[in-house]
């Protein structure tokens, strides 16, 4: 590494930070092609089906480990149709505003206390203003597409993230009054201690409207009415086909991989042990973002679908308020001797 | 040149050409768009300014918040272009004053040195502009921010108490009802015994 220091002189900065983003960007799609391939191995598992087992590798089946690389293929050679009267550039624009920020939001993800892109201050508001842009991809796609289903799929979603993004800043809010730092390596550090420090304990109302949120956020399943396909058939993308479709469903699986790994990071000891004689390192992480996308599999696979309305109560008139009486009990009983509780 | 300057200019002129087409796009959710980039440049530029929270918080709240309720509202109009330009001659005086007052502003901000307007020092890396902000807003200026505070939620109330109404021969659920419900209330168990169908009579 010192040799090619020298070898590049002052463009060895940009050059080693690129090298580093590709080390994060090349395992964040890997995982999202194989979440895909695990979301439907499952999924039906649950539903007692077999889920992909055909395409292998080399003449073998190998329990259809190839299908999400078949799959990729498939969308890459398929032809991007564009919907006239649609509005082109905007159209093809969508895509990119929603893959972005999903991208973006891990340079500052802590992988384990020194294995991190970008250590800075804010990273919590960073990531929260980072991932709160991800909603333009939704809502110009839907517009743009000249459909009044994807126009009412991305007004679906629209609506949906801005209310449930204000329970999830509250939550985090939480999150940093315990932790009192908005940087996610001291965040982690501050739940040194084992199991029953970490924050989903004192903060457990949190950590279930976090949760829930979260996969309100992601438009998942069962909050996915942006794309309800009994109403709407396929909400916002639906007149999306070829690479132009599978950006967004990179991007919808690279948020979940986001929401778990700050689920973990937050409220899960990141990677901290949970037990004092194992050692702290990024197997723990893995294994709490593996557990927590597992959760979403489950939700996916257990809940009917939300109504419309029902979803706006629950985040406006339960999550919320819920939110708020906990930070005024944490913000009360840290003046008092029962503020180590929370710490 | 030195490196931040170059940035500072990709951001600037970033930021003037969105302003441009703020107000120069025809269709409004080109021009609401084009807002979103501006502000966003803006807050490149604030963070060049070692003004890490605000430029943060202006993505947040305006990018991430504000342009997103915007865009919704205007993806939902039909604006008659044509409509928005009749009064195009009668706004400009007001427009032009506007215009001038903040040219003068900027004057004075950017020619501040002339004002005497010291710049400050600049702050070492490990300096918390966050906790710093945090600490004044909280004791300093705790007064000032819990009555803006209260403001706000005064508009709030006020902004929804306008669309609060109650309009008769509405048919709406109560999802607490909803919630509520239990197989009991729903389906009633009768025993009965059977029947002989009536025989049909001509």
């Amino acid at each position: 590494m010192q040799f090619f220091a020298e070898l590049l002189g002052p463009a060895w900065l940009p050059v080693w930070t690129l090298v580093k983003i590709v080390a994060i960007v090349l395992p964040v799609l890997v995982v999202v092609a194989y979440l895909t391939y695990a979301e439907r191995k499952i999924i039906g598992w649950m539903q007692i089906r077999m889920g992909p087992n055909r395409v292998g590798f080399f003449g073998f089946r190998l329990w259809g480990l190839g299908q999400p690389i078949a799959d990729a293929v498939k969308l890459m050679t398929k032809e991007i149709i564009i919907p006239s009267g649609s509005s082109k550039g905007l159209f093809l624009l969508a895509p990119v505003l929603a893959i972005a920020p999903a991208m973006a939001a891990w340079a500052v993800i802590p992988f384990t206390d020194t294995l991190v892109l970008a250590n800075i201050d804010a990273s919590l508001l960073y990531i929260m203003a980072i991932t709160s842009m991800g909603v333009y991809g939704v809502v110009l796609a839907g517009w743009a597409s000249n459909s009044k289903y994807a126009f009412l799929g991305g007004l679906r979603s629209a609506a949906q993230i801005v209310s449930y993004e204000i329970a999830m800043g509250f939550a985090l809010v939480g999150v940093l009054m315990s932790a009192q730092s908005l940087n996610l390596v001291e965040i982690v550090e501050a739940q040194r201690g084992g199991f029953w420090q970490w924050y989903w304990l004192p903060l457990f109302p949190m950590f279930l409207v976090y949760l829930i949120s979260g996969v309100a956020e992601l438009n998942r399943a069962p909050f996915d009415v942006a794309e309800g396909e009994s109403e709407i058939v396929a909400g916002f993308h639906v007149d999306y086909s070829g690479m132009a479709f599978a950006v967004f469903f990179l991007a919808e699986y690279a948020n979940m991989i986001l929401v778990s790994a700050l689920t973990s990071l937050m409220f899960l000891g990141g990677w901290l042990s949970p037990v004092p004689f194992l050692p702290d390192g990024f197997f723990w992480m893995a294994a709490k973002m593996s557990f927590v996308l597992l959760l979403f599999l489950w939700f996916r696979a257990t809940f009917p679908r939300y109504r419309y309305d029902q979803i706006m109560r629950l985040g406006w008139k339960v999550f919320i308020p819920v939110t708020l009486v906990w930070l005024v009990l944490m913000g009360a009983a840290m003046q008092t001797p029962l503020g180590s509780l929370f710490h | 040149m030195e490196f931040t300057t170059v940035v500072f200019y990709f951001f600037a002129a970033i930021l003037l050409a969105a302003g441009v087409r703020v107000i120069t796009a025809r269709n409004p959710v080109h021009a609401a768009l084009a807002l979103v980039l501006a502000f966003f440049t803006a807050a490149g530029l604030w963070m060049l300014l070692e003004a890490e929270f605000l430029a943060i918080t202006l993505v947040l709240v305006y990018v991430g918040a504000v342009m997103v309720l915007f865009l919704f509202v205007v993806m939902m109009l039909d604006i008659n272009i044509e409509r928005m330009r009749q009064g195009f001659w009668d706004y400009l005086p007001i427009a032009g004053l506007v215009a001038g007052l903040m040219v003068v502003e900027m004057v004075m901000v950017l020619g501040g040195e002339r004002f005497g307007l010291v710049a400050p020092e600049p702050k070492p890396a490990d300096y918390s502009n966050t906790r710093e902000l945090g600490l004044l807003l909280y004791t300093e200026y705790v007064y000032p921010f819990e009555i803006a505070a209260v403001i706000l939620l005064v508009a709030i109330v006020a902004a929804i108490a306008l669309t609060l109404r109650r309009r008769p021969g509405v048919k709406w659920m109560d999802p607490a009802r909803q919630v509520k419900v239990t197989h009991e209330g729903r389906i009633r168990m009768v025993n009965l015994k059977p029947q002989k169908p009536e025989s049909k009579t001509e």
